[in-house]
């Protein structure tokens, strides 16, 4: 189906989903739903270089935590409204994954992938010495109680749990439009064999460039209203690697090749970890993620989306 | 600024030793990077599980904890070789090792550390010993024994390793397949069991690392994530394969890591390392002494 | 007539081995090359080299008068430059029409020209895959295939760029003697169209047959260029390369 058709069906989900939310009442339904909301964005992110262009981005805390710093930063100077943020921390991200993905994208991939890691501890210490954004010590954001707009009044996490819900339709829609146009063509020669795809013509740097940018973008978009779902925002927590080990787990248990995988390896892995904090202790979370994915990637190197299509090729005559 | 002389010296001083014992942990990294091309990022996490034996068997037996690592080297080296086997006949035999592979060792970073988080909590442990405290004096020089020996013993390793690399037929044959493989298989050589052997005695190295770094701080099950930037710095600064390259690059990056300690305070430690890296990366990736 | 490609004087090492020595090469548009020699004696090197996959380290690389000197290998393509690989290197996620489409919509397409349709791209698929005979294929993975299907898509997929100049690298190799005359045919017939050739073969009778000039590579330098006829009578060649 076209791109327009496809916006309308994920936003009426979306707006089915806000609806049954509403309807339950519950904060807590909004906490847990805004989690798995932001993973989705972060993994669908992730995707977009990793598994369409096949570069493996450690740093997914680094863009997360600019994007929520960059809320801080700009907050202090003058208290605007939170989509402009958002808008400010993708850009902030963006930049900045423009700028790494320039200095390290003309090396092979393993030297990428370890290059995000630098990026992750150096954009910490940065933070971490930088006493504007609160350093060390850490950053407090207060918002009010309720979210007001033209008479309407709600708590203040549902208005997050809204804004992070569109944040993820965007990023779903943008994956799939990427994935089916000519740019998802390219990305996938990258993948495939990055020296035939530069003998086809593809301008591999460029391309490359394009999809650092794009999925850094999306990592800060989805930082930046963190510094006001969280209250008060520590270098620890913004920049802990977990971060990374989700957005990676879960494209990789969900299937790497299309947009349809981030979602699904968030669902799966997003409830499981719930589910395992509720009834064992946060502590075995990453246990569970870390065998997850490798148990997924060795038995099943295209996710729950390639065991599927393996089934359903099966069944053909 | 009041330039205290000594100070600068003693700062250089630790840095070397330090950098000694970076190099220790950089050994294991050095082959199988180095010289496999396997992205093991997990390799920190074996050196602090050698860490968290050494512990176990030096508080609960008395016996001296980097005499406990080379005890332990057999089934460092089993779990090396294992760890392998999974990965040829998963990732490499596939062609898949660029993400897949990558994305295995990132998983089995997380579980090794998890499952120590587990086993032991997340308090700090420390060993006892008798070189755990007095300092060697030179003049007005101090020099830990804490950091002295295990940068001694890491030098020894390097010696071994350089030996071996170069005298005996095994050695020579894992220089030899980070270069050509296919000549290696003409010489009736199986490669895939040179680099699985290469792979055990890469993560064996990780048994020692962790006894010496016990000794020189205490640990918890995360301080190893300090480490991989760190040694990947090493790796790449001192040139792909090249184990002298390494040395020289861990003792520079010890040094200017504990200067900056010194003079500007140990919270920009971490950045050095990792900006290090980004640097090398950017401008020079073929490191110092690189093929 | 100016050269289309000229290569001149190149040299490129590999740390301390010496891969290409000097080599001094031109070729004609419109011309068939022929390029032999031994294993391991830098052909496909030099075919890096000249397309920009590996940079030469002495010496220039002329392309219709241009320096592609610090020039991306795709940006060579898009000048009309094309090689398939000696080993093939197929996209294996996507489909065989899709592997040719990729030249057709990032080269093709990025050439100023008529503006094509989604139509006119997949007919032009079409007919490629018909053209090397995998049109039954077109919806397989590049895992369905034989190695010699393999070699052909590697051609068609070179041949979809629209080159001015095709380097075909060792396309034959394993082929029966009927599929190296239809490999032979195409060549001939993409060369009526205007195209030219560098044939780089071990297969000596379609070089012999093939080629109105043949180049001679032994150890990284040029040991002959010249008529067919003379230079596999030329006894450095002969030692070096036919005799073995």
């Amino acid at each position: 189906m076209s791109t327009i058709k496809f916006s309308i069906v994920v936003t009426a989900i979306g707006v089915i989903v806000w609806a049954a939310t509403h309807w339950l009442g519950i904060d807590y339904a909004y906490f847990a739903g805004y989690t798995i909301l932001q993973l989705i964005v972060l993994s669908t992110a992730w995707n977009i270089l990793g598994g369409y262009c096949g570069y493996v981005n450690f740093g997914t805390a680094a863009f997360f935590a600019l994007g929520a710093y960059s809320t801080v930063f700009w907050y202090k100077f003058f208290p605007m409204p939170l989509p402009v943020l958002i808008v400010l921390g993708s850009v902030v991200s963006g930049i900045v994954g423009l700028g790494m993905g320039y200095l390290t994208l003309r090396l092979r991939g393993a030297f990428f992938s370890i290059a995000t890691l630098a990026l992750a501890v150096v954009l910490q210490t940065l933070v971490i010495n930088w006493d504007f954004v609160g350093g060390s010590r850490g950053a407090y954001v207060i918002h009010p109680e309720n979210f007001e707009l033209a008479g309407l009044s709600v708590h203040y996490i549902e208005y997050l749990f809204v804004l992070m819900l569109v944040l993820a339709v965007i990023a779903l829609v943008t994956a799939r439009t990427i994935e089916r146009s000519q740019l998802g063509y390219g990305f996938a020669t990258i993948r495939d064999d990055e020296l035939a795809a530069e003998a086809c013509g593809v301008p591999t740097l460029r391309l490359k460039l394009i999809a650092t940018t794009l999925s850094g973008a999306f990592m800060g978009m989805a930082g930046a209203p963190f510094p006001f779902y969280i209250g008060y925002l520590q270098p620890q927590s913004a920049f802990a690697l977990d971060y990374a080990v989700n957005s990676i787990a879960m494209p990789m248990i969900g299937g790497t090749q299309s947009w349809v995988g981030p979602l699904i390896g968030t669902i799966v892995l997003g409830s499981a970890q719930q589910y395992a904090t509720v009834t064992i202790s946060s502590a075995v979370n990453l246990l569970i993620v870390g065998l997850m994915l490798v148990a997924f990637v060795i038995i099943a190197p295209n996710g729950l989306l390639g065991l599927f299509e393996q089934l359903r090729g099966r069944k053909k005559p | 600024m009041d330039f205290d002389f000594n100070l600068l010296m003693n700062a250089i001083v630790s840095g070397l030793l330090l950098g000694g014992f970076y190099a220790a942990v950089t050994a294991g990294i050095a082959i199988s990077f180095g010289m496999l091309d396997i992205v093991n990022i997990a390799h920190p996490a074996f050196v602090i599980l050698g860490s968290y034996i050494a512990y176990y068997f030096s508080s609960t037996f008395g016996i001296d904890p980097i005499l406990v690592s080379f005890l332990a080297l057999p089934a460092f080296y089993a779990l090396g070789a294992a760890i392998y086997q999974v990965y040829y006949l998963s990732f490499e035999r596939r062609g898949q090792e660029a993400l897949r592979g990558l994305a295995f060792f990132f998983g089995l970073l997380f579980v090794t550390e998890v499952m120590l988080l587990l086993t032991f909590g997340a308090d700090y442990r420390y060993v006892e010993a008798r070189y755990i405290g007095p300092s060697l004096h030179l003049g007005f020089i101090e020099l830990p024994y804490r950091l002295l020996i295990p940068c001694v013993v890491a030098l020894a390793i390097y010696g071994a390793l350089d030996l071996f690399v170069s005298r005996t037929f095994l050695g020579r044959a894992i220089m030899a397949v980070s270069q050509d493989q296919l000549a290696l298989q003409l010489m009736a050589a199986d490669p895939i069991r040179i680099k699985r052997i290469a792979f055990g005695i890469s993560i064996a190295t990780a048994s020692i690392a962790g006894a010496l770094l016990i000794v020189i701080q205490p640990v918890e099950p995360s301080v190893g994530r300090d480490y991989i930037g760190r040694v990947f710095a090493i790796c790449v600064l001192g040139g792909l394969g090249s184990l002298p390259g390494a040395l020289i690059a861990a003792f520079l990056l010890g040094i200017v890591e504990s200067l900056t300690s010194t003079f500007s305070g140990p919270s920009w430690a971490p950045a050095i390392s990792f900006g290090f890296l980004l640097l090398t990366l950017a401008f020079r990736p073929a490191g110092l002494m690189g093929r | 007539m100016t050269a289309l490609l000229h290569v001149d004087n190149i040299s490129k090492r590999f740390g301390g081995f010496v891969a290409l020595d000097g080599i001094d090469l031109e070729v004609q548009p419109g011309e068939r090359l022929g390029l032999i020699g031994p294993n391991g004696s830098g052909k496909s090197t030099l075919v890096n080299c000249v397309c920009g996959t590996l940079q030469n380290e002495a010496g220039n690389v002329l392309f219709g008068g241009e320096k592609m000197d610090g020039l991306a290998a795709h940006q060579r393509t898009h000048r009309g430059l094309a090689r398939s690989f000696q080993l093939p290197r197929p996209f294996h996620s996507m489909s065989l029409v899709d592997n040719l489409r990729i030249p057709l919509l990032y080269t093709v397409h990025a050439r100023s020209g008529p503006l094509r349709t989604a139509a006119d791209i997949e007919a032009r698929c079409a007919d490629l895959l018909k053209m090397v005979g995998l049109a039954a294929k077109s919806r397989q993975r590049p895992r369905d295939l034989t190695q010699v299907e393999m070699r052909k898509l590697e051609l068609a997929r070179a041949m979809a760029a629209e080159p001015k100049l095709l380097i075909a690298d060792e396309s034959m190799a394993g082929l029966s003697h009927s599929e190296i005359e239809d490999i032979l045919a195409l060549l001939r017939q993409l060369n009526e169209r205007g195209i030219t050739i560098i044939l780089i073969e071990h297969i000596m009778s379609a070089v012999m047959s093939f080629s109105q000039r043949l180049a001679v590579l032994v150890s990284g330098k040029k040991i002959a260029d010249g008529k067919p006829e003379d230079v596999v009578r030329n006894p450095e060649v002969v030692r070096a390369y036919i005799g073995q």
